[in-house]
C-alpha cells in the first residue's frame, strides 16, 4: 500500500471551491491549493485554521513599547539627567508626555518588522529557494489542489474531481518543474 | 465572492480573464522600451546628476554655497523637505487607509503610489541629512552614548522625533510594498522565458508558490500592516509640523499645525499620483484598469483635502487677529501683503481657489484638465511650506535681524537633483516592476469588472 499524491488543476475559483467541498464532507482531507490570487472562503473550504501571526505582532508591538520606554529612561532620567529649557527631567512619568512620539514609532516599527520577518520565515520565502508552486501556470490563471492519498482510494477521489470540474488531474510520478 | 450592486461602476473595463490581466500587467517588463521611455529617462538622469554636483559641491565646501542665512535659517531645505515627505502620504494612505474602509478602486493604484511615497521619503532624506551642515556626523542624530561625540540625543526634541518617526515610515512602507509585489514577481518568474530574467524574478519573488496557508498569512500581514501604517501616516506629518509648532516662532506656534499639515500632505500626494498616473495609463495601455472612475475617485479626495487646507488657512487668519498677540498678528500680516506677498498668493490660488473646480463633474472627469490641476495643486503645496518657512523667519522680533532670503545655484540644483531623482527611480520602477497589483485585481474581476456587471444585469432582467 503506497501513498499517492494527486494533483487537480481548475481553471476557476468556483468548482475549486466546490470540490473542496465534496471532499472535506467525504472525509478526504486536503494538503494544499495553489492559487493566483487569494480566494475567498476557501480556509474554511479546506480546513485551515486562521493564522496566529498578528498575535505576534502585537507581542512584538508590546516589545517596541518597552524597548523605547527603557531607552528614554535609560538615557534622560537614569544616565545622563540634562536640564533642557527647565523641562523636568528627574522622573519618567514627569517628562512622560514627550516621550509619546518615539514610544508609538517604536511600537510600530517592532510590530511591522516583526511580524514581517515571522511572515517570511515561517513560509520560508528566502531568496534563493525553488518555487514552492508545483505547476507554474497556478500563479497566472490555474489552481490546483494537493491531495495525499492512499493508493486505493485514488480512482474514487479523482472521478469526484472531474465531476466537480477539475481540468486536469496527475499523480506524483507527473514532473511539471523541471 | 462578494456580491457589489450593479449601480456601481465597473472597475475593471472590458472583458478581462485572468490570464488577460496577467497578459497586461507584465506587457511593459517583457516588451521593449519605447523611445520616449529613453528620452525621459535620460532627462530625469541629467537632472539627477546635476543634482548629484550641487549636492558634493555642499559637502564639499559647506553649507554658506546655500541662499539660507543668519536670519532666514531654514529656507529650501526644510520646504524640500516637507514637501516631499507631503507627496510620500498619498501610498501608504491609498494602501492602507482605503484597505481597511475595502475601498476597491485603491488597487489599481496602490503599488505605483507605494512606489511613488519610498522615491519621495528618499527624495525628503537627503534635505535632511544635508541641512545638518556636517553630514558626516549625521549618526549623532542616533540614540548613541557620550564617547560617540555628543550627549544623549534629547528626546524632548520634535526634530529627533522626526529623526524616528520618518525612518519608521520608510522601513515600514518599504516592507508592505514588497510584501505585496512578491506573489506578482512570482507570476512574472513563472512566465520568464529569458534565462536572465528567470534569475531575477526567482530571486526577487522568494519562492512565492501562492499556497492556501502562504495566502491566509499574507492577507492577515497586509491588513495588520495596513492598520499599523494608518495612525503611522497620521503620526508621520504631524510630528514633522511639530518641528516649527513647539517653536515660540509667532506663525508657527499654534496648534492647528498637525491636521492641517496631515490635510496638506494627502492633498500634494494625491496630486503626484494623478500626475504619474495619468500618463503611465497612456505610455503603458492602462486604460482598462486606471479608468476615469479611478480619476474622478482622486478628484473627490483633491476637494476634500483642499479645502481641509484652505479651511485651515483661513482659520490660522481669524485666530491671529483673534488672539490679539501683535506679533502672530503681524507675522500674518506680512505673509500676505509682505515682501514674499506673491507667495502666498500663488500658494491661496493654487491650493485653496483652483481645486474647487473639482465640483464640476465635467473638470473632474476629464483627463487633460486633471493633469494640469495635478501639476499646479503641487506647486502650490510647494509655496504652502515656502510661505510658512521663509516670510516667517525673514521678519521675526527683532527688526535689526530683518533680511530678504534669495536661493543660489546650489539650492535649485539640489532641488532639481531630487526631482531627477525621484523621476529615474520612478522610471526604472515602471520598466521592472509590475505597476498594478495584479493578484489583487484578479480577485475582484468577478465582482467589478464590466463584463461581469453586465452579466449580472442581465441576469436580474430576465
Amino acid at each position: 500500500m503506497s501513498n499517492v499524491t494527486i494533483h487537480a488543476i481548475f481553471d476557476d475559483e468556483e468548482p475549486l471551491l466546490a470540490s473542496a467541498k465534496t471532499l472535506r464532507s467525504n472525509g478526504i482531507s486536503i494538503k494544499d491549493v495553489f492559487s493566483p490570487f487569494p480566494v475567498h472562503g476557501l480556509d474554511a473550504a479546506i480546513g485551515l485554521p486562521r493564522t496566529w501571526i498578528a498575535i505576534c505582532a502585537f507581542i512584538y508591538g508590546l516589545t517596541g513599547l518597552s524597548l523605547a520606554t527603557l531607552m528614554m529612561w535609560y538615557m534622560m532620567v537614569h544616565d545622563w539627567p540634562t536640564n533642557i529649557g527647565g523641562k523636568p527631567s528627574f522622573a519618567y512619568y514627569m517628562n512622560m508626555p514627550a516621550f509619546i512620539p518615539i514610544s508609538f514609532e517604536s511600537t510600530v516599527f517592532c510590530a511591522a518588522h516583526g511580524m514581517a520577518i515571522t511572515f517570511y520565515l515561517r513560509c520560508w520565502l528566502v531568496p534563493g529557494t525553488k518555487p514552492k508552486n508545483p505547476d507554474p501556470r497556478t500563479t497566472d490563471d490555474k489552481f490546483m489542489m494537493v491531495i495525499e492519498t492512499k493508493e486505493e482510494n485514488r480512482s474514487n477521489i479523482e472521478s469526484m474531481l472531474k465531476k466537480d470540474g477539475a481540468i486536469e488531474i496527475n499523480n506524483s510520478d507527473f514532473k511539471y518543474r523541471n | 465572492m462578494h456580491a457589489e450592486s450593479e449601480i456601481r461602476e465597473p472597475l475593471i473595463l472590458g472583458n478581462k480573464t485572468y490570464h488577460q490581466i496577467s497578459e497586461d500587467i507584465v506587457r511593459p517588463i517583457e516588451g521593449k522600451a519605447t523611445k520616449q521611455w529613453y528620452m525621459l529617462l535620460t532627462l530625469a538622469t541629467i537632472c539627477f546628476l546635476w543634482g548629484i554636483g550641487c549636492l558634493a559641491y555642499t559637502i564639499g565646501t559647506g553649507i554658506g554655497v546655500w541662499g539660507s542665512n543668519n536670519g532666514v535659517d531654514w529656507a529650501w531645505d526644510i520646504t524640500n523637505f516637507v514637501w516631499w515627505i507631503g507627496i510620500g502620504h498619498a501610498g501608504t494612505l491609498i494602501s492602507a487607509v482605503l484597505l481597511l474602509f475595502r475601498q476597491k478602486w485603491r488597487m489599481a493604484i496602490n503599488r505605483s503610489a507605494e512606489a511613488m511615497t519610498i522615491f519621495a521619503v528618499m527624495c525628503a532624506a537627503i534635505f535632511v541629512v544635508l541641512h545638518t551642515g556636517r553630514p558626516w556626523l549625521d549618526y549623532w542624530l542616533f540614540p548613541l552614548p557620550n564617547q560617540f561625540g555628543s550627549l544623549w540625543v534629547n528626546f524632548n526634541s520634535p526634530l529627533l522625533w522626526d529623526v524616528f518617526a520618518v525612518s519608521t515610515y520608510f522601513s515600514v512602507s518599504l516592507v508592505f510594498w514588497y510584501t505585496g509585489l512578491v506573489p506578482d514577481f512570482a507570476m512574472i518568474r513563472d512566465r520568464a522565458v529569458k534565462p536572465f530574467s528567470k534569475k531575477l524574478y526567482s530571486l526577487l519573488s522568494v519562492g512565492w508558490g501562492g499556497s492556501a496557508r502562504h495566502w491566509s498569512r499574507f492577507e492577515e500581514v497586509s491588513l495588520v500592516l495596513a492598520g499599523l501604517s494608518t495612525p503611522l501616516v497620521f503620526s508621520v506629518h504631524s510630528i514633522v509640523s511639530m518641528d516649527f509648532a513647539t517653536s515660540v516662532v509667532p506663525g508657527w506656534h499654534t496648534t492647528i499645525f498637525p491636521p492641517y499639515f496631515v490635510a496638506g500632505a494627502v492633498f500634494s500626494g494625491f496630486a503626484m499620483v494623478l500626475t504619474l498616473l495619468l500618463i503611465m495609463r497612456k505610455v503603458y495601455r492602462l486604460e482598462n484598469y486606471i479608468t476615469v472612475k479611478h480619476i474622478e475617485y482622486m478628484n473627490i479626495i483633491i476637494i476634500v483635502t483642499g479645502s481641509i487646507v484652505g479651511v485651515a488657512y483661513l482659520t490660522e487668519l481669524f485666530i491671529s487677529w483673534y488672539s490679539g498677540v501683535e506679533y502672530e498678528q503681524y507675522a500674518f500680516l506680512n505673509r500676505a501683503t509682505g515682501p514674499y506677498w506673491w507667495a502666498y498668493a500663488a500658494m491661496m490660488t493654487c491650493n485653496v481657489v483652483s481645486p474647487q473646480v473639482f465640483w464640476f463633474k465635467k473638470l473632474r472627469t476629464n483627463f487633460a484638465f486633471t493633469f494640469v490641476m495635478s501639476i499646479v495643486v503641487n506647486i502650490g503645496m510647494w509655496f504652502e511650506r515656502f510661505v510658512i518657512i521663509v516670510p516667517t523667519l525673514c521678519r521675526t522680533f527683532i527688526p535689526s535681524t530683518w533680511n530678504m532670503y534669495h536661493p543660489t545655484f546650489i539650492d535649485v540644483g539640489i532641488f532639481t537633483g531630487t526631482i531627477g531623482m525621484f523621476f529615474t527611480f520612478f522610471l526604472l520602477f515602471t520598466r521592472y516592476f509590475p505597476v498594478i497589483a495584479q493578484a489583487e485585481l484578479k480577485s475582484i474581476v468577478k465582482s467589478s469588472g464590466q463584463e461581469h456587471k453586465e452579466k449580472a444585469k442581465h441576469h436580474h432582467a430576465h
